[in-house]
């Protein structure tokens, strides 16, 4: 397992020597694909009973060495499309569950999309399309030339629309390989026990996709959420696989343990990621769950996964900061940076900005503070609020609120939530001639609030909507005149 | 204090039906018993909810501590908030 990953090296590479009978499950919410099958069926000429992953097969030809955008709305399609087209095309664009579809000619333009891979009918008008979802039908293999991968993952930008960032297979299973290295419970065959994953976290972002990486080369099954799948029916679903190790966000877990189905699960392992794991969770889950070993990672698509902290305390020991090895991590003005070979490459697109500065680090925009010997995440510098996991801009809520034309100007801040990490809550200055306060009016209040709600609703994604408007007689300015924004 | 109860309650009950209206939701009959997250508020919603019962009662009972347990049903929800109010001076009459 410790032998250099091969320059070319792919998910079908890496899983070439796997013994049979190894190779484990994926499981979707509407059925389950043996690896071992998807890997060896078509050189044995064996169907597969894969909803449309012949056609993946058939089309492999055309698509290698070409840039090819994955926008699926089921995961599991998405998790073939990977492993079928991993080392084949030039390109992999992954697509984010939910992705507005005004945002992909963008990305269909910046990234030189040249096909697309759906389950949908939407070709985007694209020369070739791929649809992963259809009838089954025996496959015939056909020897495809080899290609370096490049990976794109998107991540929410300022404007609203996603930034597109290059990973490669290498930086993305640096951080596996470390852990397999370790062998810290990761791998199928370490204790003898089979490994079977499941995530709340889409592996279509990045948290979730690092779960996809462990299972598949730690040589386990893994549990996918179905696109519209109720939380108690996944719990279930993990609980009948009997799910050995879990991730996902702190707001997952809040979520999962909201469920009467919390107890349909038994993990070894529970890792949160995504987001600030606070000491309550920790606490809320050790006692829930008290045979499982919780940790949490910190990980970000731009500076890939940071480190894990597994003693079951919020924060992390100051002693990992400067130290040297495979992540190198500094405080800067408050902030945390991180130099590693896990870190994505570039940014992708006109105008990209360098994705790390002059020493080769990240700077990942999160706030921390020492106390002691530990550190502790106080927020995002730039204000960006992190919902259950989903980042939301300030600038981009301001601007639908500023339309009610009531409004002169309004503010846009995180406020803490149990549920959900964080929520967005809203400041917002009337017009003078709007002002309750000056005309003695009680009544106009609520009637902006719910109007101001609606505004947003029209607008804006669910979780960018303010859960709370507070009407303030001024704002704060700074010296350059932009809003005082508070990490 | 069965009186306090009841407010809490209805000021509980109260904001569900608001965010359930503003996101157009249909609504489980809002009975104890209910599982929350099959009420037709998703976690979202439910977060929504404790940050307004904050504005509107002056308290987050999931905040005071890193030991609370989290509500499954609607009448462990409403118990959470009965019970942190007594360590709380809330006007609930007029909240409620």
């Amino acid at each position: 397992m410790n032998r250099p990953p091969a320059p070319t090296a792919s998910i079908r590479d890496r899983l070439a020597d796997a013994p049979e009978g190894s190779l484990r499950f994926l499981h979707g919410a509407a059925g389950s694909v043996c690896l071992g099958h998807l890997l060896r069926a078509t050189s044995l000429g064996r169907p597969v009973d894969v909803d449309g992953r012949s056609r993946l097969v058939a089309a492999r030809v055309q698509l290698a060495g070409r840039s090819v955008l994955i926008a699926t709305r089921d995961q599991l399609a998405t998790a073939l499309a990977l492993i079928e087209l991993d080392g084949v095309a030039r390109r992999l664009i992954v697509c984010t569950p939910d992705l507005p579809s005004e945002h992909l000619p963008a990305i269909v333009s910046q990234s030189d999309a040249e096909a697309i891979v759906s389950d949908g009918t939407n070709g985007l008008g694209l020369p070739l399309q791929v649809v992963c979802d259809g009838a089954v039908t025996p496959a015939q293999d056909t020897p495809t030339p080899r290609c370096r991968t490049e990976w794109v993952l998107l991540t929410s930008g300022t404007t609203g629309a996603p930034k597109l960032l290059v990973h490669s297979f290498a930086s993305l299973t640096a951080p596996i390989d470390c852990a397999i290295a370790r062998s810290s419970g990761s791998s199928a065959r370490s204790d003898g026990q089979e490994v079977v994953w499941g995530t709340f976290y889409d592996i279509r972002r990045y948290g979730g996709l690092q779960i996809f990486f462990r299972a598949l080369l730690g040589r386990g099954s893994l549990v996918l959420h179905g696109a519209s799948e109720p939380i108690g029916e996944f719990l279930q679903r993990l609980g009948a696989h009997r799910v050995t190790h879990i991730s996902g966000t702190p707001s997952h877990w809040r979520r999962a343990l909201m469920s009467p189905h919390a107890r349909a699960i038994a993990p070894r392992y529970i890792r949160l990621s995504g987001e600030i794991a606070d000491q309550g969770i920790l606490n809320a889950l050790r006692s829930f769950y008290p045979h499982a070993n919780v940790g949490h990672a910190f990980a970000s698509t731009e500076a890939g996964v940071g480190f894990e902290v597994n003693d079951g305390l919020e924060g992390f020991p100051a002693s990992i900061v400067g130290t040297p090895g495979d992540v190198e991590i500094k405080i800067i003005g408050g902030s945390l940076r991180i130099r590693s070979t896990r870190s994505a490459v570039r940014y992708l697109g006109e105008h990209a900005a360098p994705l790390v500065d002059r020493e080769g680090f990240v700077d990942t925009g999160d706030m921390v503070e020492r106390r002691g010997d530990r550190c502790y995440f106080l927020g995002r510098r730039t204000g960006i609020i992190n919902v259950g996991g989903l980042k939301v801009h300030p600038e981009e809520v301001e601007a639908a609120i500023n339309r009610h034309p009531a409004v002169r100007m309004s503010m846009v801040r995180s406020t803490r939530s149990r549920m959900t990490g964080s929520l967005v809550a809203a400041d917002v200055v009337l017009k003078a001639e709007f002002d309750p306060a000056a005309a003695g009016d009680d009544e106009s209040i609520p009637v902006f609030k719910r109007q101001i709600i609606q505004l947003c609703r029209d607008q804006l994604a669910p979780h960018k909507i303010p859960a709370t408007i507070r009407f303030v007689p001024a704002l704060e300015l700074g010296a350059a005149g932009k809003l005082a924004r508070h990490a | 204090m069965p009186q306090q109860s009841m407010s809490i309650k209805a000021t509980v009950i109260s904001e569900i039906h608001q965010i359930a209206a503003d996101d157009r939701k249909a609504l489980a009959p809002l009975t104890d018993d209910l599982v929350l997250l099959d009420s037709g508020l998703d976690s979202l919603a439910i977060a929504i909810l404790v940050a307004r019962l904050e504005e509107t009662l002056g308290f987050d009972p999931f905040t005071e501590s890193d030991d609370v347990a989290y509500p499954v049903t609607l009448g462990d929800f409403i118990r959470f908030y009965e019970q942190a109010a007594g360590s709380h001076s809330v006007d609930t009459r007029q909240a409620g």
